[in-house]
């Protein structure tokens, strides 16, 4: 018994230096080295960078397009996590399938599948062709800022009710069921039953929602050709990193540590978010 | 459907089904319909002849070969860390938590330049792996690195879950009939693990198949070197307005990511039959 226990917490040992070793140089060694290189050039350099035209442009279209996927995609979440999980009909799975589609497809081709619907040889090209001229308004979606908005939409689409659903299915629908059986309203019964419920996952949803808004960059870029116009903080990274001379490399990383400073904020929100739910889990 | 009607008790189905599928059609499924048509209009051979082009062929291998085995070497580490998180305690475990997640919530293209740089030969890492005479940025080599980095969550935390709800009482009987504790772990974790595991890999297959921000600036985009990957060849054709190439070679990628999904899909059900069943 003495020599398995030995045995094993040699083996407990190297397997915790293993995990260890892993996360410091996967991941907190980039993230030290993105701020590292930030203040290469000191931090009046830093200030400059980071206020720079270009970049505050950026910043605003980046805010823009998170705010509106947040948008949508929180309404779109609490209802379609309210129609799987209240109620029982065929081909759910395969509904649930079909709005999990952006996480496994490459953020390239989202970007791709716009151009081809509203671009120059999209089918809805000669729609927005004459919704243009009648309203006399000059509509253009692709390498223009709606583009950009529907390329975040659709990246980040699936993130609030993914969180939401499982949640939901381990409430049940009980409660529900017994407030309509009660006559409660539907809207009524969201309001004051599932909604509660869905709260905390429907923050965490929302935190996830943004974060991968902000940090959007393939479907992004596909979509979005003019600095200081319809760039997002990732494109202007992009831009920095690309052109090559020593101090646009550091306002590169400048740029960057915002992202990693609002990443930073995503990761403890979350574990904030884990902890209290399993405290409300000990309580029940 | 109209079977269930009269059994259902809690009202808004209608509305909240409409709009669902009106929000899901116009925003997910109609944009990606375009690629199809678009693709499907193309005669035959011209689309044979582009995704059978030398070097859409070699990006092609060098995607799936780079995903596969990034989600692979994911698979070892992946199961390391959620043993270590579940079953051990020691300082700083929170810490190490919470950062396992850091890869999704990290953009993509901030990854990869800092990736890049920190791998090149003048990086803290790539210098002295350069002195061993192993560059890692702009080689195949890079690639896998970006592609760990992004593919990890999804291991751990397929697998967490599954091992904290991992009944002891298999494990102790495996060892009171006198397995090793090497045998108990390879015959009765793992074999509990394994529909976790696929699922875990499935999904970093799946996003390391379709990267794009994290790997561009590590791999060099060589097409000599063979260091392209398909969502590169993509981008590049769109750069060139080729759209009848990125189409192409866009359904392609599409219908395996879709396989890989229906993959995940399928192992997932199978673990719920299997959970609900016992």
């Amino acid at each position: 018994m003495k020599e398995t226990q030995k045995g094993s917490a040699a083996t407990r040992n190297i397997l915790i230096i293993i995990a260890v070793a892993f996360v410091v140089i996967m991941l907190v060694l980039p993230l030290a080295a993105v701020i590292g290189n930030s203040l290469r050039k000191g931090f009046e350099f830093y200030m400059h960078a980071i206020t720079a035209r270009y970049v505050i442009s950026a910043l605003k279209v980046t805010l823009l397009a998170t705010v509106v996927a947040v948008g949508v995609n929180t309404f779109f979440g609490m209802i379609s996590s309210w129609v799987i999980t209240k109620f029982s009909f065929r081909g759910k799975q395969f509904l649930a399938t079909l709005i999990d589609i952006p996480f496994s497809i490459s953020p390239v081709i989202a970007g791709l599948a716009f151009i081809m619907t509203f671009g120059r040889l999209g089918w809805a090209y000669p729609i927005l062709e004459n919704i243009s001229r009648i309203t006399g308004m000059d509509i253009q979606i692709v390498f223009a800022l709606p583009g950009v908005l529907l390329a975040t939409i659709f990246v980040t689409f699936p993130f609030v009710s993914r969180e939401i659903i499982p949640v939901l299915n381990a409430e049940g629908k009980d409660e529900e069921e017994a407030a309509a059986l009660m006559g409660a309203k539907g809207f009524y019964i969201f309001r004051k039953i599932t909604f509660p419920q869905m709260k905390w996952a429907l923050v965490y949803g929302i935190i996830l929602c943004a974060a991968r808004a902000l940090g959007e960059f393939g479907a992004v870029a596909a979509l979005s050709k003019t600095r200081g116009k319809t760039f997002t903080l990732p494109l202007e990274i992009d831009a920095l990193y690309l052109s090559g001379d020593s101090d646009s490399l550091v306002a590169a990383f400048a740029v960057s540590s915002i992202l990693v400073i609002i990443a930073i904020i995503v990761l403890v929100l979350r574990n904030i978010m884990e902890y209290r739910a399993k405290l409300r889990a000990a309580q029940k | 459907m109209r079977f269930t009607h009269s059994k259902r008790v809690i009202p808004g189905f209608g509305l909240t089904m409409g709009v669902t599928i009106a929000m899901l059609s116009l925003l997910i499924l109609i944009p990606l319909a375009s690629v199809f048509v678009y693709a499907f209009r193309m005669s035959a051979a011209d689309f044979l002849e582009t995704v059978t082009n030398s070097a859409v062929l070699y990006a092609f291998r060098t995607s799936i070969v780079c995903a596969l085995l990034a989600a692979l070497i994911n698979c070892v580490f992946g199961t390391i860390l959620a043993w270590v998180l579940v079953r051990y305690d020691f300082p700083g475990k929170r810490f190490l938590d919470g950062l396992i997640e850091l890869p999704f919530a990290l953009p993509t293209a901030v990854a990869g330049i800092t990736l890049s740089k920190m791998y090149s030969t003048t990086g803290i890492l790539g210098k002295p792996l350069a002195g061993l005479g192993i560059e890692v940025s702009y080689t195949h080599l890079g690639l896998l690195v970006a592609l760990v980095f992004i593919g990890i969550p999804f291991v751990v935390r397929a697998i967490q879950p599954v091992l904290e709800k991992l009944d002891p009482q298999y494990e102790e009987a495996a060892f009171i009939l006198g397995a090793s504790r090497r045998k108990t772990f390879f015959r009765i974790i793992l074999s509990e693990l394994r529909p976790a595991l696929l699922t875990g890999f499935g999904l970093a297959f799946a996003r390391g198949l379709g990267e794009y921000g994290s790997v561009i600036y590590i791999s060099g985009n060589s097409a000599k070197e063979h260091t392209q990957v398909v969502s590169y060849v993509i981008m590049q054709k769109l750069n060139y307005m080729d759209y009848a190439s990125a189409t192409s070679i866009a359904l392609i990628l599409l219908i395996i990511s879709f396989l890989m999904l229906l993959f995940v899909n399928m192992v997932q059900v199978r673990q719920s039959k299997r959970t609900n069943a016992v």
